[in-house]
């Protein structure tokens, strides 16, 4: 059982905020596309992927539970 | 059981983004009181930022626009009083009075209602004039210009205005904005970009016109011209008003609360003993820029505040006093393909250093200083550097390091 963080790449318009946030999760490129580094961080980490999940402007992250 | 003096009741008035966000952390941070949600809105909180774009334009649905998708609502256990806004507060007796007629008593209060648009005045009874800040706004300016091709006049090169400008643009509007100011958005972004953002709309076909101001708004039943101070007349089918907002804060009229352009908070976000304020209708000491008493109307700033005023209010006096909200303001505009960023706090006498990219381009990078610190930045279709920005200004980096780190 775990957790993994999911970024539905239609809705995402790599406003890089969840970057801000987690940059070892989250990366905008040069490119201006967003790279999830990490899909199952470290459970220490889950609330700041919290955060991004809120403060995603286009509401494109979520944390889905296997 | 708690310990005494902390809140048991807790009322949230405003039901959108800094009130949903203050909602989620008090649970979140384990309250399990009784908690209200008063909005004058008849909607659970819903998302503004697409009402002058996606949604504007047709391409997303209602659906999308709910900011609860994610929570799970009935797990929040909430009072729920929609469609009824706040008339008056007592501080000596913690009670709240609704439009209903109803009082609320509380021990704790979260004040996050927000700010009103201002709309033209004189000009209620006229159909074809519009300002934005409300679904049903955003729906009856919808349905207007689904009619056909109009002429639209946006009153006001703000954000919202040149938003609804692009969107009227883009569905094949004649359109045209006006500002009183020589080049828009000085203050909250500078003259450099500020120039590049009226040359994009220029670029697709807008008639920018700037430095003039508006007469009058001719019409019967019906809208169908402006009168600029200059002698032109802009025939008109559709007027939007975009300029600005007030803090919706009257109600506070009396209430003993400091009201000042919005809430008066300290730099933890309370405004009152087992008070607290966040989002549009609070102002702040930031101490990440000298203490300037901000007043931020931002999307993102709205989740920060509301959060951490919760957190605040659930303290009550075991508060770090040291643990300030000081955050880096962040926006975003989107207008046509470019996106539009800006962090930090622009000053009007600030250096600004492009950083990147070229505005001829439209995609660059500015940097803005003051006393040799970095203390905002703008991007146009520049994220990458924007947030790494954000993080830069948050630890006060000087230009030598912007420079050294974003190399």
């Amino acid at each position: 059982m775990g957790w993994r963080v999911v970024v539905d790449m239609d809705l995402c318009e790599s406003n890089a905020v969840c970057m801000g946030i987690l940059p070892d999760v989250f990366e905008v490129r040069d490119d201006d596309l967003l790279y999830v580094l990490e899909e199952r961080p470290a459970d220490a980490d889950r609330a700041k992927v919290a955060e991004a999940v809120a403060r995603c402007p286009k509401q494109a992250i979520r944390i889905a539970e296997d | 059981m708690a310990p005494a003096g902390l809140p048991r009741r807790i009322v949230v008035v405003g039901a959108s983004l800094a009130g949903w966000n203050a909602v989620r952390a008090l649970r979140a941070e384990g309250f399990d009181g009784e908690l209200t949600l008063v909005g004058e809105e008849p909607h659970l909180p819903y998302d503004r930022p697409p009402l002058s774009k996606d949604y504007l334009a047709g391409r997303v649905d209602r659906g999308r626009l709910d900011l609860t998708a994610h929570d799970d609502v009935d797990a929040l256990a909430l009072d729920r009083r929609l469609g009824i806004a706040a008339t008056g507060l007592d501080l000596g007796d913690r009670i709240l009075r609704l439009g209903d007629g109803t009082d609320l008593s509380w021990d704790g209060l979260v004040v996050a209602t927000g700010a009103r648009v201002r709309r033209l005045p004189g000009t209620e009874a006229l159909a074809g004039v519009f300002a934005l800040r409300t679904l049903e706004d955003a729906d009856a300016l919808r349905a207007d210009l689904a009619g056909g091709p109009r002429r639209v006049v946006v009153l006001g090169a703000g954000f919202i205005g040149l938003e609804v400008a692009a969107t009227a643009r883009l569905a094949g509007h004649d359109v045209t904005v006006v500002e009183a100011a020589p080049t828009p958005l000085v203050r909250s972004v500078g003259e450099l970009v500020g120039r590049t953002v009226a040359e994009l709309h220029r670029d697709h076909g807008v008639d920018v016109r700037l430095g003039v101001g508006v007469e009058g708004i001719e019409g019967e039943a019906r809208v169908t011209a402006v009168r600029l101070a200059d002698g032109t007349r802009l025939p008109a089918d559709v007027v939007v008003a975009g300029i600005g907002v007030v803090p919706a804060v009257d109600w506070l009229d009396g209430s003993g609360l400091a009201v000042d352009n919005g809430v008066r908070c300290d730099g933890t976000c309370l405004a009152a003993p087992g008070v607290v304020a966040a989002g549009d209708a609070a102002t702040f000491p930031n101490a990440l820029f000298d203490d300037e008493v901000m007043r931020v109307e931002h999307w993102d700033h709205a989740i920060a505040m509301g959060a951490f005023a919760a957190r605040r209010l659930l303290a009550g006096d075991g508060w770090d006093p040291a643990e300030r909200f000081a955050p880096v303001p962040f926006f975003w505009s989107d207008q046509y393909d470019r996106k539009l960023q800006s962090v930090g706090r622009i000053g009007p006498g600030d250096e600004v250093e492009l950083f990147d990219g070229d505005p001829a381009e439209r995609r660059f990078v500015t940097v803005h200083v003051r006393d040799g610190r970095v203390v905002g930045a703008f991007g146009m279709n520049r994220p990458r550097h924007v947030m790494r920005l954000r993080g830069l200004i948050a630890e006060r980096a000087d230009l030598d390091r912007v420079r050294t780190e974003l190399a």
